[in-house]
């Protein structure tokens, strides 16, 4: 057996009781002529937080990307493999990529608010899928900016420019913009890495109670944020899944060497 | 001194000397033109002056002294004027002796010394008229049909009561000569038109004689309606004919000017500060409210200042989406490759491309070819008078806005390269397509770099004079191209504009001194009308600015 197939082995890995959400088959991605990601083989469980560690430039932020297509921007990027979401493959040439990026919701790294007030910036998406009735864009902004934890800082000034917000608040406007057309799945990219102590404490939390409604991926540089918030954890490097595993398995006992060195800090 | 250099201070004042020459040269421009400009519309005194003419004869001049100067005695003697004195330098004095139906010409220079008894009278009176400029000299008596109404003290209110009333008649008769026979000649036109178009269209006879009947009729009515308006003028123009003022002129010549060729009188040396500051205020008022009178040398300047506004809004109409959709699909949508690098440098070096050649290209293209194929397809029934196929207004700003295109292009471009990719990716990451991001969050991010674009494309169309010689611009043009009649806007109309009638005025005008306070005033009323335009795009910008704010801007 290769190194590959005995990570997929459920019952080893804790995912014996999981609901799979998204599958990652034999996945290729070249930049030009480089392999950026060296045949990845995951499968993600549903509502449960999975957590991408691994150095810099070692793919995971290109992994995490590969989920809502958002590589195909990238005009020198090119995907062989399957992800299978509920089993679809979502790189099917029937699949619409904006459904797509409808069901995978995502927030970056920088708070990216739209030069709109805070209202408009939640109701967004929900405009784009032609919802007009003032009362329904009430509630889902109103939820959402709840379900964001949000709502009591902003309940006053709801109609101000979204950019009046700190950066903290920012990324947690991204989210509840991300969550108001309710998504599946939500993939967080290294979401607390701008944030100063308190507001990255605040996101954690949010992660820790979205996860009862949400598949989310997370990636993150902060190894203890990954303990933290994170059910399961994937280790990478230089474009390589080295391990996947239960975090509790991971952080205390990982099969690989490397990523053992790699959580105790002797290199990365 | 070594260490001084190292200080980097002596940069300093290099940088702040540059700045400071700039600021010396733009309050220059601005100051000369300015004062030049705005003088000119101050109540001058009339000087009663005698002149002793070379023969010994002399004369009494009644004048307003426009400026003084200093020549050298070889000069003089050169231009073949004896001199008794042998001082080397002599004083002259331009005057403006008015009255052009007298002397023939209305500015004059005279030596210092063959001037002499100064004096201001009282009762000198300035009549601007409608025809042979202004009148200096003194009111006599005012006539009604022949009949002496009012002398003495009782003149001048009396006067001032009667030039109202017969401004007034003035005003009826020019609306009724523009307003309502305008508009009955143009509907006499319509009617020929339609029936030529008939004719054009081989319409067989049935419909040729019912369209004759019924355009009789119409033409009987507009006819007895041309002809109660005739009968209207006439009387208005003998109502204007009433009064008439008796006046002389400074050396004993007695003659009578209708009121009805009267705009205002005033005595200039008579007055006091006050009046003087409310003369002032009315002169100018007048000028950017009036019509141009006497080959542009008098009058206002209004229906130049109208084109100009008119033609850049239309412009900005015009560029502003062509400009705005090009940089969208440049920066947007095309693949990035040799063609495109080509096109880009092509649309960038187009702002280099001296204006007259554009005004070249709108006369050939724009007028020529494409007036002509819409005046063949739309207008057959008018030529071989030419509607579109003639220089005009829409031609004009079609031909501007080609000329400042690439500068919108240019800076669409860089407002929406601007705009970081972060933002565009949260939209789509929303399930956005591309259209939507573009329309809904990346555009109106960068307004405010467009509205860059269009303040530069205004301030250089709104001075642009070259290209509009050929393309629409007039020295006079006969009406504004909005007015009351269908439809409105005029977009085959020929038009008037500021910047061309500087260089009318300026170049052309058969009576230079009379003009030339004209020239100052109107660069002047170009330069702040620029600034007003560019103040509220400014505005406009600011306010969109402060919408979008954000790190992008």
């Amino acid at each position: 057996m290769t190194q590959q197939q005995m990570i997929l082995n459920d019952a080893e890995l804790n995912l014996a009781n999981e609901k799979i959400k998204l599958e990652v088959n034999d996945l290729r991605l070249y930049y030009g002529d480089s392999l950026a990601l060296k045949n990845i083989n995951l499968r993600i469980p549903e509502k449960r937080v999975t957590a991408f560690i691994g150095p810099s430039g070692c793919g995971k932020s290109t992994l995490l990307r590969c989920f809502n297509r958002m590589n195909d921007l990238v005009d020198i990027c090119r995907i062989e493999g399957k992800i299978l979401m509920d089993g679809q493959n979502i790189y099917d040439k029937k699949v619409d990529v904006a459904e797509l990026r409808r069901q995978v919701g995502m927030v970056f790294q920088k708070p990216n608010p739209f030069p709109k007030t805070i209202y408009e910036n939640v109701a967004y998406g929900l405009r784009l899928q032609g919802v007009k009735d003032r009362r329904v864009l009430d509630e889902v902004v109103e939820t959402s900016l709840k379900g964001a934890a949000l709502w009591n800082e902003v309940k006053d000034r709801l109609h101000d420019n979204a950019f009046g917000l700190s950066g903290g608040q920012q990324q947690r406007l991204v989210i509840a913009r991300a969550i108001a057309i309710e998504p599946e799945v939500l993939l967080l990219d290294e979401p607390a890495s701008a944030l100063d102590p308190i507001s990255t404490l605040k996101i954690e939390e949010l992660i820790y109670e979205l996860k009862d409604k949400y598949t989310i991926v997370i990636v993150t540089h902060n190894m203890q944020q990954a303990a933290r918030v994170s059910d399961y954890t994937a280790f990478m490097y230089m474009g390589d899944l080295i391990e996947f595993d239960a975090t509790n398995k991971m952080f205390t006992n990982p099969s690989q060497q490397q990523t053992e060195d790699y959580i105790t800090g002797r290199f990365g | 001194m070594k260490a001084w250099f190292r200080t980097g201070t002596p940069w300093i004042w290099l940088n702040a000397g540059a700045i400071a020459l700039s600021l010396v040269m733009v309050l220059g421009v601005l100051g000369l033109i300015t004062v030049q400009g705005a003088s000119h519309f101050w109540p001058a005194d009339l000087q009663q002056v005698k002149l002793t003419k070379a023969d010994g004869s002399t004369q009494v001049l009644l004048a307003e002294l426009v400026r003084t100067e200093e020549v050298s005695a070889t000069v003089l003697k050169d231009s073949g004027i004896k001199l008794e004195q042998q001082a080397e330098f002599y004083q002259r004095h331009l005057l403006k002796m008015g009255n052009r139906d007298l002397y023939g010409r209305d500015f004059s220079w005279y030596l210092e010394p063959q001037l002499s008894d100064w004096s201001q009278p009282q009762d000198a009176i300035v009549i601007e008229r409608r025809e042979w400029g202004n009148f200096y000299g003194f009111p006599l008596r005012l006539l009604q049909e022949g009949q002496v109404v009012a002398e003495g003290d009782k003149l001048w209110p009396e006067l001032q009561q009667r030039i109202a009333r017969a401004n007034e008649i003035y005003q009826q008769i020019a609306l009724i000569e523009k307003g309502d026979i305008g508009r009955i000649n143009k509907k006499l036109e319509a009617l020929r038109l339609a029936e030529k178009k008939l004719q054009l269209a081989a319409a067989d006879d049935a419909t040729m004689q019912a369209h004759k009947a019924e355009a009789a009729v119409e033409k009987a009515a507009l006819d007895t309606e041309y002809a109660a308006l005739q009968q209207q003028l006439e009387q208005l123009y003998a109502a204007t004919k009433r009064d008439v003022l008796l006046v002389r002129s400074a050396e004993g010549k007695e003659l009578e000017i209708s009121l009805g060729n009267i705009v205002h009188a005033h005595f200039p040396n008579a007055m006091s500060t006050t009046d003087k500051l409310l003369h002032y205020v009315a002169a100018i008022w007048n000028f950017l409210s009036d019509e141009p009178r006497e080959a542009n040398t008098e009058g206002g300047i209004f229906p130049a200042i109208f084109g100009t506004v008119t033609m850049v809004i239309l412009m900005s109409i015009i560029v502003t989406p062509f400009g705005v959709l090009a940089a969208i699909y440049l920066r947007e949508y095309a693949k990035d490759g040799p063609l495109l690098r080509v096109i880009r440098i092509s649309v960038y070096n187009l702002a280099g491309v001296p204006s007259i050649v554009y005004g070249v290209f709108g006369l050939g293209f724009f007028v020529y070819i494409m007036g002509g194929s819409i005046d063949a397809l739309f207008y057959p029934e008018s030529l071989p008078a030419p509607t579109f196929g003639t220089p005009g207004l829409f031609w004009a700003s079609l031909t501007l806005a080609l000329l400042t295109l690439p500068v919108v292009i240019v800076s669409t471009e860089e407002g929406l390269s601007r705009i970081p990719s972060t933002i565009r990716m949260g939209s789509l990451a929303l399930g956005a397509t591309k259209s939507e991001t573009l329309w809904k969050v990346v555009v109106p991010l960068a307004t405010p770099a467009m509205m860059t674009g269009l303040i530069l494309a205004i301030a250089r169309a709104a001075g642009e004079v070259a290209p509009l010689m050929l393309v629409g611009v007039v020295k006079l043009a006969p009406t504004l191209p909005v007015d009351g009649n269908f439809p409105f806007v005029h977009l085959d109309q020929k038009i008037m504009h500021l910047g061309f009638h500087v260089y009318d005025v300026g170049f052309q005008s058969p009576n230079v001194e009379a003009s030339r306070p004209l020239l100052y005033a109107t660069a002047l009323v170009l330069v702040i009308l620029i600034m007003v335009l560019n103040l509220a795009a400014i505005q406009l910008r600011n306010r969109l600015r402060e919408k979008y704010r954000s790190e992008s801007d």
